[in-house]
C-alpha cells in the first residue's frame, strides 16, 4: 500500500475515533448549562444530583477526546506537512484565536466543574459551565472554519510555484466567513447537540425501564428531549443551506451526494440506491426532478452532474452517496424519534410508553453514527483534492515519512485506540449502573472492593 | 511593526508558550515520574489529586505551542512534526496513557485495576517527558535538513546520546520541580517523605546538568556562540543557577512555595538560555548549517502575524488571569472528597 493511501487511511481513523467525542461533551455541555440554571432557580436538590451525575460522564468524556484531539493536532504536522507548509498562514490566525479562546477556557473551567462543588458557590459553578459549555463550542468553531476553507478557499492569494507554493492570507474575516463557514458550523453544532441529547435520553430511558432513579431519569429525559427536538427540526435546515453552498461551489461533491452523472439535467431525489460509478447509473428509488426542486425550488432547473468534470476530478462516487443518504435518513429518523416523544408528553404519558422508550436506548449510536457520516461525505466528497481545486491529496503528504513508518503508527493507534475504546465502553456502563447519586459504593455491589 | 520586528516578536511569544508549558506541565509529569514512589492507595490519590484539577488546563499549553509553531513558523512546524515521527507518535501514545491513567486510575476500586493505572501514570510521564526532551535535544544539536528544510535522517539517529542525555535531564528536571510541587501539596508522612525525594532529585538533576553542559560547550558550539559574543548574557545562566541554589535553601526553612517558586524560575531561565542559544536559528542543520530553519526564513506572512499577534495581546492576559483563578480556588494542602479521582 502507497504512503499516501495509508496515510489517509490512519488520519481517516483517528479523526473519526476523535470525534466519537467532542460532540457528545458539546452537547452535554448545552444540558449541563439547562441544569445547573434551573438548579439556581429552583434550588431543588434534584437538579444538583441531576448536574452532577452529568457532570461525571461530561469529565470521562472530555478525557478522551482531549487525548485523541492533541492527535489531530499533531498530525497534520507528521503525516501532511507539504499541507502545513501550504496552509500555515492561512490556519494561524484562526488556530490562535481558538487556541488561546477556546482550549484555555474548556482546560481552565472544567477543574471547577469536576472538582469545584464543594469549594465555590452555585453561581460559580453555573459560571464554570457556561464557560466550559462556550469553550467546547468556540472550538468547533475554528476546526470547522479551517476544515470549510479547504472546501471553500477564500481571503487567500497564491504565491511560489511548484512545491515552493504556499497560500497567503489577504483578508481574515474572508477566511473565517468563507462561503461554507456558517453553515457547516451550524450543521456541526446541531449534530453534536442531537448527540449530547440522545446520550440523556439513552441513559435517562434505561433507568425509566429499569424503574431506577426514576425522577433523575423523568428530569433529564424531559430537558434533553427539549434539546433533541430543536436540534433535530434545525439540522434539517442546516443540511439544507449547507447542500446549496455545495450545489454553488462544490458541484462535483454535490453530484456525487446524489450519484447525478448527466452533465445539466434536472436531477432528480434519491430516497436510497447503489450507484455503478463505471456505467454512470444509479439503482433505486426516487422522486423525479425531486433535487432541482429541493435545491432551486424549480423542478425543470439543470443540475450539474459528474460528467462535467474529467474522471480524475471525481470523488469516490458510490462511498459518497451511500454515507450522505445514510446520514440524511438518520436525521429523519431522529425528528421521528424527538416529536414522537413530544408528543406523548404533551398528551402526559411520555413515561408510559416501554416500546418508546426501548427505542431510546440505544438511540445514541444513531447522531453518533450519522456525525461519523456527515463528516465521511463532506471529505470523500472533496476527493481528489485536500484543498478543494488548489492542492490535491495526494500532493499533500509528508515527503520524508516512509509507507513503512506509517503502517507501524497505524499498528499502533489500532491497537492502542480499540483498548481505550474498550476501557471508555466498560467506564461508562459502571457509572451508568451505578447511577445518580453518593460515590459511596452501594449495598448490592459485592463486598471486599475499596473505598 | 517591521516584518523583522513581528517574526523576533513571536520567536519570543512561541519561547513564552513552550516555557509556560515547561513550567506547568513539568510538575504535573513530574509527579508523575514520582507516583510510585508514593505507598498506599490513599497516599496515591493524594498525589493524582494535588495534579488533578490542573494537569489537563496546563497541557493546554502543548496545545497553544504547538498550534501557535503551525501558525506563526508553518515550515518549523512541518520539518519538525515529519521529521520527528515515531518519536511524536511515541510522545503522543505517552499522553494518551497518562490521561487514561489520571481519569480511569479512580473509575473501580479494585486494587489490580489501580496498580496497573499508577505503573502505566507513571511509566507513560516518564516516557513523555524523556521523548520532549530529546526532542529539544535534537534541535538544539541539529537534525539533517535538505535544502527544501526536510528531515532526511534515521528514525534511530534522533536517539544520539546528546538527545538522550537532554531527555534524561528533561526527566531530572521535572522529576525535581514534580517532588517540590508534592511538598507543596502534603502533610504528614508524605510531606516527609516528599522532602527526601526533593533532595534526591535535586542532586540527580545537577549532575545531568552538569554533564549537559560539558557535552553542549564541547559538542555543541553554536550554542555558547551568542554567548562569547555578547558575555553579559552570562548573567542569564548564572542567575538560573542561584536560583537552583535556593531551592534546597527554601526547603530546609519550610518556605515549600518559594521553593517552588525558586524552581519554576530555574525552568524559565533553563528555557531562556536555550531561546538565546539558537537565536536565530528554530532547528539547526547538522551538517549542512545554511539549510538551518531560522524565524526569518520560516513565519508566515506579516498579515497572519499581525492578527496573530492581536488575538495574543487579548488573550494572553485573560488566560493568565483565570488559570490564576483555577489555581487559587485549588489553593493549598490536598484534602480527598467524593469528588476526587
Amino acid at each position: 500500500m502507497s504512503a499516501v493511501f495509508l496515510a489517509r487511511l490512519q488520519f481517516a481513523f483517528t479523526i473519526m475515533f476523535h470525534y466519537l467525542f467532542p460532540p457528545l461533551t458539546v452537547g452535554l455541555g448545552v444540558i449541563l448549562v439547562i441544569v445547573e440554571w434551573l438548579y439556581l432557580k429552583t434550588g431543588d436538590s434534584l437538579y444538583r444530583e441531576t448536574a452532577r451525575f452529568w457532570v461525571k460522564i461530561f469529565g470521562l468524556i472530555f478525557a478522551l477526546g482531549v487525548a485523541t484531539g492533541l492527535v489531530m493536532e499533531f498530525e497534520f504536522g507528521t503525516n501532511w506537512s507539504h499541507y502545513s507548509r501550504f496552509v500555515g498562514d492561512i490556519f494561524g490566525s484562526a488556530l490562535a484565536a481558538e487556541g488561546i479562546f477556546a482550549f484555555f477556557l474548556e482546560g481552565g473551567f472544567l477543574a471547577i466543574l469536576l472538582f469545584g462543588w464543594d469549594k465555590v458557590s452555585p453561581r460559580i459553578h453555573f459560571l464554570a459551565a457556561l464557560l466550559v459549555a462556550a469553550g467546547a463550542h468556540f472550538s468547533a468553531v475554528w476546526i470547522v472554519v479551517a476544515n470549510s476553507w479547504q472546501q471553500t478557499p477564500a481571503g487567500y492569494r497564491l504565491i511560489g510555484t511548484g512545491p515552493a507554493q504556499r497560500a497567503q492570507i489577504t483578508s481574515f474575516w474572508q477566511v473565517v466567513f468563507n462561503p461554507s463557514s456558517m453553515s457547516r458550523i451550524a450543521h456541526v453544532y446541531m449534530g453534536a447537540w442531537q448527540a449530547g441529547a440522545f446520550l440523556v435520553m439513552s441513559v435517562s430511558a434505561y433507568y425509566l425501564l429499569k424503574n431506577r432513579h426514576v425522577r433523575f431519569a423523568q428530569t433529564s429525559m424531559k430537558i434533553a428531549l427539549s434539546v433533541a427536538a430543536v436540534a433535530s427540526i434545525l439540522q434539517l435546515v442546516t443540511g439544507d443551506s449547507g447542500a446549496r453552498v455545495a450545489a454553488s461551489l462544490q458541484p462535483a461533491k454535490l453530484a456525487a451526494f446524489e450519484g447525478h452523472f448527466p452533465k445539466s439535467a434536472p436531477a432528480p431525489l434519491y430516497l436510497f440506491g447503489w450507484v455503478n460509478s463505471a456505467r454512470e447509473t444509479v439503482r433505486g428509488v426516487s422522486i423525479p426532478r425531486g433535487l432541482s426542486l429541493i435545491l432551486y425550488g424549480d423542478p425543470n432547473r439543470p443540475v450539474t452532474g459528474l460528467d462535467a468534470f474529467p474522471v480524475n476530478e471525481r470523488p469516490p462516487v458510490n462511498l459518497v452517496f451511500q454515507s450522505f443518504h445514510l446520514m440524511v435518513a438518520i436525521g429523519f429518523a431522529l425528528i421521528a424519534l424527538a416529536f414522537a416523544g413530544l408528543f406523548f408528553w404533551w398528551r402526559g404519558s411520555l413515561f408510559n410508553h416501554p416500546p418508546l422508550l426501548m427505542l431510546y436506548v440505544p438511540s445514541v449510536l444513531l447522531p453518533e453514527l450519522a456525525n461519523e457520516l456527515g463528516w465521511f461525505s463532506a471529505e470523500a466528497g472533496r476527493q481528489p483534492y485536500i484543498v478543494y481545486h488548489l492542492l490535491r491529496t495526494a500532493q499533500g503528504v509528508s515527503p520524508n515519512v516512509s509507507a513503512g513508518e506509517i503502517a507501524a503508527s497505524l499498528a499502533l493507534f489500532a491497537a492502542v485506540y480499540a483498548l481505550l475504546f474498550a476501557l471508555f465502553v466498560f467506564l461508562m456502563n459502571e457509572k451508568i449502573q451505578h447511577g445518580p447519586g453518593p460515590e459511596a459504593p452501594e449495598a448490592r455491589e459485592p463486598a471486599g472492593r475499596l473505598a | 511593526m517591521s516584518y523583522e520586528f513581528l517574526r523576533v516578536v513571536w520567536y519570543a511569544l512561541l519561547g513564552i508558550l513552550l516555557t509556560g508549558y515547561a513550567v506547568l506541565d513539568g510538575f504535573d509529569l513530574g509527579v508523575g515520574a514520582l507516583h510510585l514512589f508514593a505507598r498506599g492507595d490513599e497516599n496515591r490519590r493524594i498525589l493524582l489529586n494535588a495534579i488533578g484539577p490542573v494537569w489537563d488546563g496546563n497541557e493546554v499549553w502543548l496545545v497553544a505551542g504547538g498550534g501557535a509553531m503551525f501558525a506563526a513558523f508553518p515550515e518549523v512546524y512541518a520539518a519538525v512534526f515529519s521529521g520527528f515521527y515515531l518519536v511524536f507518535i511515541l510522545l503522543l501514545f505517552g499522553l494518551i496513557f497518562r490521561a487514561a491513567a489520571i481519569e480511569f486510575r479512580g473509575r473501580l476500586p479494585q486494587s489490580w485495576w489501580r496498580r496497573s493505572w499508577d505503573a502505566s501514570f507513571s511509566a507513560s510521564s516518564i516516557l513523555s517527558s524523556f521523548l520532549i526532551g530529546v526532542a529539544f535535544g535534537n534541535v538544539i544539536y541539529g537534525i539533517p535538513l535538505n535544502a527544501a528544510h526536510q528531515f532526511s535522517g534515521s528514525f534511530f539517529s534522533l536517539f544520539s546520546p546528546y538527545p538522550a542525555l537532554m531527555g534524561i535531564t528533561t526527566v531530572a528536571l521535572f522529576a525535581m520541580h514534580g517532588s517540590i510541587f508534592v511538598i507543596l501539596k502534603t502533610e504528614g508522612d508524605l510531606h516527609a517523605n516528599a522532602r527526601e525525594w526533593g533532595r534526591n532529585c535535586l542532586i540527580f538533576f545537577i549532575l545531568c546538568y552538569v554533564v549537559l553542559t560539558m557535552a553542549t560547550l564541547l559538542y555543541v558550539p553554536h550554542m555558547a556562540a551568542p554567548f562569547r559574543t555578547h558575555p553579559y548574557l552570562f548573567a542569564i545562566p548564572a542567575v538560573g543557577l542561584l536560583f537552583i541554589a535556593n531551592i534546597p535553601r527554601e526547603i530546609f526553612h519550610g518556605r515549600d512555595f518559594s521553593a517552588f517558586v525558586s524552581s519554576c524560575l530555574a525552568i524559565v531561565f533553563l528555557m531562556g538560555l536555550v531561546g538565546i542559544g539558537l537565536y536565530p536559528c528554530m532547528v539547526y542543520s547538522n551538517p549542512g548549517p545554511q539549510n538551518s530553519l531560522t524565524l526569518f526564513n520560516s513565519a508566515s506572512s506579516p498579515a497572519t502575524l499581525t492578527v496573530m499577534l492581536i488575538v495574543a495581546a487579548i488573550g494572553i492576559p485573560l488566560v493568565v488571569s483565570y488559570t490564576a483563578g483555577v489555581y487559587w480556588i485549588f489553593r493549598g494542602k490536598v484534602r480527598l472528597d467524593p469528588h476526587s479521582y
